[in-house]
């Protein structure tokens, strides 16, 4: 009985599993919109583009987000929590610097002459930056209500689950990021 | 047998027992509405999908008149519809929309949400052995998210307009352009926006139910354990989790199109003498996208319903499953290659004809898991000691009905065919029959098996044997015709068939089936009425496990609360599908094995 209790206890936490599974639901929609670009790349009418410069900046953002917030897990599960919220801090700007850098993106993106509706090729690169862009502002809701947890010197909390669930997550649209810009770099 | 659970030591279902402590407090509110007991959940899905089932119900009723009777007025259509039935006769753009909505209420919020919404919920945990879902939380904004998507949809049927109007597959142009109908105005829009939520709602009851079933099972419940019921629900989940983002992706493309100028499916359109700018998209594109979604869906409705019907044909038949790992690998094939045939719904679109005759042979493919099925389910019938139970009835209801309309399937996945039989009602009867009324069949088979348990009470069993005679001599009478009718070349979607020569002859069968679609409706209503009427005033249920079955819902008290075990889970030491075992009648999952017990089955 008590091995068959360890190996209950060593099952992933339920919420995490929710997670990975809803990761994977994710990722069917964003396979479904590549899938339909490289569709539509093989009709005619394709026009390629050059992706804006901003990107790369949102990009260095994104993958130094992703280190901070390790670290901040990391100093959350030590109980370091002066260090964790310091880093909590600095994965939200990096996010918002993110999203800021995509904004600014899109817009030269626009004013290079491909505004929304000019031709299908570059429309799918507003739907499925601004898609994922849409699941990063999520994170960043995630990020805030830890953020405010963490200020919150009334309770203490020592479950590292939300922790691990938003950490998991934000890695997440920064792996997803890397193949999108990849994505759209190699087929054009 | 005594029903008592075996119960064991605390020690292993600490983390379950914690939270069940903390609902002594429970107001109408958190009891009825905002509830995160997965039973109450259940019922939530279950009389909401009841309420669409009614109105879907009923549109093609409507409908069916204007079939049946073309030449005919009702004046009394037009007090029920305004000016959509002015002089009693029903608009040809509201035959449109009545078609569409009667499509998009009974796939998606009848067959999708009330019938998985239903039963994972109810059945998982208590057949699981857990207290309630992964995330009860999450369980409750899927049902809410579900009543979201729900109003948006019903009052998209009172905009002056009039609602979504292009099919329940809202291709493209129809549904992109808002000149090109009535119906794709600002119906077409709540549509997108219900189902936008409808999705949600089901991602969120799938996750839910994927990590319950994966992660929760009680002690000794090893996956080759769980009753069928929970792999099919299982898999209906993982379908669901995978297929409805890639129609949220075609929907958000879709969105673009109608409301920002885009042009992903639109290209070379005239409309109303004048031409449009759109130019580069491809309308085919959607229905890929949509059809990769739209074929799975068709599993997602009738995943559950075999499942169900699995589980009441073994306990009435008092015998095992046969072939219990054949069951669970079949379903297995099934949810693998319905992600793989989704272009038989487009055969005659252009597709490369030896793309074409890949998705033929995935398609034909279907047949063996499905056979392997349907042969389990007749060789448990077999020399059984079979009590026909309303709920066995329709079991058995179900497996007919699968056949019956699986065998047309084999018809339409041949592409050569499908030319001559698309968009006929050959394919409307195919699957109506196999779709449709089949799991419509496991619904009613799972309703009347676990009404006991949900309410604590019986249904009528006199109204339950009219309402399941009926509906399965009347669903055959209604369906059966139009297979001839579709093979003569009769289309689909005509409002009138009076004005064309060659299908005049078929106008004394369309109004039988209009006819018999009446009184088919009339015995639903009865069924509407025992369920209400019996949940207040049914028989008392007095045994805690009246169908004598082995599976663990049934070793919760008569009406469980929250947390389903007053005391612990019980323990798990064997199949679900111990029948006729060494003599006895049925040993439950919770008795220990003996020593005297025979290995094996």
């Amino acid at each position: 009985m008590s091995t068959v209790a360890m190996e209950q206890r060593k099952k992933i936490h339920p919420h995490k599993f929710t997670l990975w599974v809803g990761i994977g639901s994710l990722l069917m929609m964003f396979a479904g919109l590549t899938s339909a670009y490289i569709v539509k790349r093989n009709q005619a009418n394709w026009q390629t583009f050059d992706l804006p410069q901003f990107f790369w900046y949102s990009t260095a953002a994104i993958l130094l987000s992703s280190v901070t917030i390790y670290l901040a897990q990391k100093a959350f599960k030590q109980r370091e929590m002066r260090k964790y919220r310091s880093l909590v801090i600095a994965t939200l700007v990096l996010g918002v610097l993110f999203m800021v850098f995509q904004v600014l993106g899109f817009q030269q993106f626009w004013k290079q002459g491909l505004p929304l509706g000019t031709n299908v090729s570059s429309d799918f690169m507003y739907v499925i930056v601004g898609l994922h862009a849409a699941h990063v502002a999520g994170g960043l809701i995630a990020l805030i209500v830890l953020f405010a947890n963490a200020f919150n010197t009334k309770t203490r909390t020592y479950n590292s689950i939300p922790v691990e669930l938003v950490s998991t997550y934000w890695h997440f649209v920064d792996v997803l990021w890397i193949y999108l810009l990849i994505f759209l770099i190699m087929i054009r | 047998m005594s029903s008592a659970a075996t119960l064991h030591h605390a020690d292993v279902h600490g983390s379950h027992d914690a939270h069940h402590e903390h609902h002594h407090h429970e107001t109408f509110i958190t009891k009825y509405v905002f509830s995160q007991d997965h039973k109450m959940i259940a019922k939530q899905f279950l009389v909401t999908g009841i309420i669409w089932a009614i109105i879907g119900g009923l549109f093609s009723v409507v409908f069916r008149l204007q079939l049946g009777y073309p030449e005919s007025t009702f004046p009394w259509l037009e007090d029920l519809l305004g000016h959509w039935a002015a002089g009693g006769k029903l608009k040809p753009e509201f035959y449109y929309a009545l078609v569409t909505m009667h499509g998009t209420i009974l796939v998606f919020f009848v067959l999708t949400a009330g019938l998985s919404g239903t039963f994972a919920n109810f059945l998982i945990p208590l057949q699981i052995g857990a207290r309630d879902m992964a995330s009860p939380m999450l369980n409750m904004l899927s049902y809410w998210f579900f009543f979201l998507a729900s109003t948006i949809m019903f009052c998209s049927l009172f905009v002056q307009t009039g609602p979504a109007s292009g099919g329940w597959t809202i291709y493209p142009p129809l549904s992109a352009l808002g000149d090109a109908s009535s119906g794709a105005k600002i119906g077409m829009d709540l549509w997108l926006v219900s189902m936008a939520m409808f999705i949600v709602s089901s991602l969120l009851g799938g996750l839910n139910y994927i990590t319950t079933i994966l992660n929760m099972r009680t002690k000794g419940m090893s996956m080759t354990r769980l009753p069928l019921t929970i792999w099919a629900l299982f898999f209906t989940a993982v379908l669901g989790v995978l297929s409805f983002p890639v129609l949220l992706s075609g929907a958000i493309l879709l969105l673009f199109d109608r409301n920002l100028g885009t042009s992903f499916y639109l290209s070379d359109i005239v409309i109303a003498g004048k031409i449009l700018p759109n130019e580069g998209g491809s309308a085919i594109l959607f229905q890929h996208l949509f059809w990769f979604l739209g074929h799975p869906e068709v599993y997602i409705i009738l995943l559950p319903a075999m499942g169900m019907s699995s589980e009441i044909i073994s306990v009435n038949s008092r015998k095992p499953i046969f072939g219990y790992m054949a069951m669970v690998g079949s379903v297995f094939a099934i949810a693998i290659l319905a992600f793989l045939v989704w272009a038989h719904h487009m055969f005659v679109t252009g597709l490369n004809p030896f793309l074409g005759s890949v998705f033929v042979l995935l398609t034909l493919l279907i047949a063996v898991p499905s056979a392997i099925k349907v042969f389990n389910w007749l060789t448990t019938l077999w020399r059984a000691n079979i009590r026909f139970t309303p709920g066995m009835l329709f079991a058995i209801g179900f497996v007919s009905l699968f056949i019956s309309g699986g065998l047309t399937g084999i018809f339409l996945g041949n592409s050569a065919l499908d030319l001559h039989l698309h968009d006929t009602y050959f394919v409307v009867a195919h699957f109506h029959i196999v779709m449709g009324v089949a799991s419509f069949f496991g619904m009613f088979a799972g309703v009347y098996h676990w009404f006991p348990k949900m309410f604590g009470r019986y249904l009528n069993n006199t109204m339950a044997y009219i309402h399941f005679w009926v509906t399965i001599v009347g669903a055959y009478l209604i369906f059966w015709p139009m297979h001839y009718q579709g093979l003569a070349g009769m289309p689909r979607r005509y409002y009138d068939f009076s004005g064309w020569s060659s299908f005049n002859m078929f106008s004394g069968l369309n109004e039988f089936i209009s006819f018999v679609s009446m009184i088919v409706f009339a015995a639903q209503l009865l069924f509407v009425f025992n369920f209400f009427y019996s949940m207040f005033k049914g028989r008392k249920v007095t045994d805690a496990n009246p169908w004598g079955s082995n599976t663990l819902e049934w070793t919760t008290p008569i009406n469980p609360g929250h947390g389903n075990w007053p005391g612990e889970i019980p323990e798990v030491y064997r199949g679900a599908y111990d029948y006729a075992k060494d003599g006895k009648e049925f040993i439950p999952q919770n008795v220990p094995v003996g020593d005297d017990e025979s290995k094996g089955h």
